[in-house]
């Protein structure tokens, strides 16, 4: 009377599974969107930025501060404002050292000053360019250029935007390595996947089962993260959201491949963790999540270029913020390389799976 | 020959271990007739999993002739695992599944079988269907197991170690389950340490030691092949067991001395001519009993027999054995 199929039987399973467990729910979703808050409160564009310094104490020193305070008295509003403070030489390189100013600034006399910051540190350079231009224009530093600045606070230029993107492409990535190696390793410890091996159950169910559920999970995924960066940040979708969904399917797809290519043979959790780090991290790092992969060096570009994170994210900034359609050079380029991923991570996993 | 549900040649297994090979399985021959239930009995290590995971086809063997149910792995995988049950040593279901929901999962991977409910109630599990499998108790998760490897309506099915580790309620619980399978003229073949079960379950034991089977036959058989039916066992009060048992081997009726770390076994055939004779004997010399039991001869005294070791390290059986055990232990510890 009832109709059995195994493939359902263990869609539904692994469905059950994932909805039955509040605390997964959270770190799945949760999670995401508590770092996209922060994030994005911590990159929104303020109307006006603040420079900090600390000024060696000196009896020349009066004289900058002076200047600059009378700078922060006529600006104009998107103009800096700078937040001077008056220190010992002492605590001031301390102050430095330890993150609370980017930048200390040393009065030798009326016509002599020495900048001392780390020049990798983002912000130092900027607040030196900044104060030292305040300074020369107030001695009397004629700009025989006329410039203008354009501020780009515009939804589709922000760090914001940047970042959900990145955000959604790194949820998939966990979701897949996560989602898939350490539920067939748990199930490899339990045993749970040797006595599957002694029924009848077509292997392939399974594996497509899991697969299946995976994608399922990347719906809600995806709305959560997507939903929360166009309703609070206004985040723009400029490209099709179809081509959106078939690149995220992709990756989804290909991280899922790797997932059980790290379990095919995994013994134990701490081997899994072990080798999802060593997956992982390399494409937090080089991938641009949180800036761009540009930024590395061009030798290592070609590298960067083969990460399954960097086309994965790259593809959906361009659909999503400058509108890329299918057939685009880099979204097939993504596309043919994600899928390159998908298919050599399966073949690899399914030959050499162990279900003892 | 055609009515032969397990026939196995020669098995072979070795696993690379630390200080050379180890030969789990080293040279088993079994043939074990349909309709029989079939005890492996044997020590920790002794090579039973491995032999019946070898069966089951979730292990290779290194060599050797294996068939199950006239069919052989190579070329019939899938006929085979259509028609076996299983319930491995121990294995972690999903939590998160119903009792009901992970048997229908099971059930959905036969072509034929039971209703995932009839299975359940085979194992009288039927009151739990709706409950986590994390909520269920160890007795419980055995029998769901049980009922797992039911669903499947198996004509061979093989249980590894069903029992262990539960409290006797669950275990006779559980016993009774195997009793009315095999009443309905299945094929079963169990692992387990517990002699007493063996006795009860099985229609023949093989007793396996280091990879091979060192006795074959029905636990009657076995036990016959001890001589005498009795065992006698008893210590002296303040003077350790010796070796010399000469003055205990000529008392009426015994026919055997065993001497371990507690105490004295004799193996006799009339302990009602025995312990009067023991008794007499102990007087004349002018000592006294610390204790005196008597009991059947069973299969642990026939492994004790043959090995000069004990089936198992920890001697926890059904109550008379149990509570013995326990106070010759604490004795042991008091000294
Ligand atoms: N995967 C493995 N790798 C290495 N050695 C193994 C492996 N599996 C089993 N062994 C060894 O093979 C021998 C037989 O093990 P097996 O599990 O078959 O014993 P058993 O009779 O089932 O014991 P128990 O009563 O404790 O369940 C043991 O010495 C064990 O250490
Ligand atoms: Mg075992």
């Amino acid at each position: 009377m009832a109709n059995y199929h195994p493939l359902r039987s263990l869609y539904l399973t692994r469905l059950r599974e994932f909805y039955r467990q509040p605390a997964r729910l959270f770190w799945v979703y949760g999670f995401p969107t508590v770092l996209a808050i922060g994030l994005g409160l911590a990159f929104r564009s303020p109307s006006a930025a603040t420079i900090q310094a600390d000024v060696i104490e000196s009896s020349a020193a009066s004289q900058v501060v002076e200047t600059i305070e009378a700078y922060n008295k006529s600006r104009t509003n998107p103009d800096p404002i700078f937040k001077l403070k008056i220190n010992s030489e002492a605590d001031a390189f301390r102050r430095m050292r330890s993150g609370k100013t980017p930048l200390v600034v040393e009065v030798k006399g009326p016509k002599s000053i020495i900048y001392h910051y780390d020049p990798s540190r983002p912000d130092a350079p900027a607040a030196r360019a900044a104060i030292d231009s305040v300074l020369q224009t107030a001695a009397g530093r004629p700009d025989p250029v006329t410039t203008v600045d354009e501020r780009k606070t515009e939804p589709g230029g922000r760090y914001i935007d940047f970042l959900i993107p990145g955000l959604i492409g790194q949820n998939t990535m966990g979701g897949g390595l996560w989602g898939v190696g350490f539920l067939i390793v748990n199930f490899r410890i339990g045993k749970l996947l040797k006595r599957f091996a002694a029924t009848p159950m077509p292997r392939r169910d399974f594996l497509l089962a899991i697969l299946l559920a995976r994608l399922t999970f990347l719906i809600p995924d995806v709305v959560v993260l997507l939903g929360m960066g166009v309703l609070f940040f206004k985040v723009p979708i400029v490209g099709n959201i179809g081509v959106l969904i078939l690149i995220e399917i992709v990756g989804a797809l290909a991280f899922a491949g790797i997932g059980m290519l790290i379990a095919s043979r995994a013994q134990s959790m701490e081997t899994v963790s072990g080798l999802m780090n060593l997956v992982m991290l390399p494409q937090w790092i080089f991938s641009g999540l949180f800036f761009s992969s540009e930024r590395f060096p061009d030798m290592i570009q070609p590298l960067i270029q083969a990460l399954p994170l960097t086309q994965l994210l790259h593809a959906l900034r361009r659909v999503m913020l400058e509108g890329a359609g299918l057939f685009d050079g880099d979204i097939l380029k993504a596309l043919g390389i994600l899928t390159v991923w998908t298919v050599v991570s399966f073949t690899i996993a399914l030959r050499g799976f162990r279900w003892t | 020959m055609s009515d032969l549900a397990i026939r196995v040649r020669d098995l072979r297994k070795q696993y690379p271990g630390r200080d050379g090979v180890v030969n789990a399985v080293n040279g088993l021959d079994l043939d074990i007739p349909v309709g029989e239930c079939f005890g492996l009995l044997g020590p920790n290590g002794a090579g039973k999993t491995t032999t019946v995971e070898i069966l089951e086809g979730v292990n290779e063997p290194t060599s050797g002739e294996v068939e199950v149910l006239g069919r052989r792995w190579a070329t019939d995988a899938t006929a085979i695992r259509e028609r076996i049950g299983v319930t491995l040593q121990e294995t972690r279901f999903q939590d998160k599944s119903t009792v009901f929901e992970l048997t229908e999962l099971f059930r959905s991977f036969y072509h034929r079988g039971l209703e995932p409910m009839a299975a359940l109630e085979r194992v009288s599990l039927e009151t739990k269907a709706n409950a986590y499998v994390e909520t269920l108790s160890g007795g419980q998760k055995q029998r769901l197991a049980v009922a797992i490897a039911l669903v499947g309506d198996p004509e061979l099915l093989f249980l590894d170690e069903p029992t262990t580790g539960l409290d006797p309620q669950s275990r006779r619980q559980l016993q009774d389950v195997i009793l009315g399978l095999m009443a309905q003229n299945r094929t079963i073949v169990l692992t387990t340490h517990y002699m007493e079960e063996a006795e009860k379950l099985c229609n023949r034991v093989a007793i396996v030691d280091q990879g091979k089977v060192i006795a074959l036959g029905s636990p009657a058989d076995l036990i016959a092949r001890i001589g005498g039916e009795h065992v006698v066992e008893f210590a002296l009060l303040g003077e350790p067991p010796s070796a010399d048992t000469a003055e205990f081997q000529q008392l009426d009726t015994v026919l055997g001395v065993r001497v371990d770390s507690t105490g004295y076994a004799l193996t006799v055939g009339a302990p009602h001519l025995a312990i009067p004779a023991l008794l007499e004997h102990l007087e004349t010399t002018g000592r006294d009993l610390a204790r005196l039991t008597t009991r059947q001869v069973s299969l642990e005294d026939v492994f004790v027999s043959l090995t000069g070791r004990h089936l198992r390290d920890d001697e926890t059986g059904d109550a008379p054995i149990e509570i013995k055990g326990r106070g010759r232990r604490k004795a042991r510890r008091g000294r």
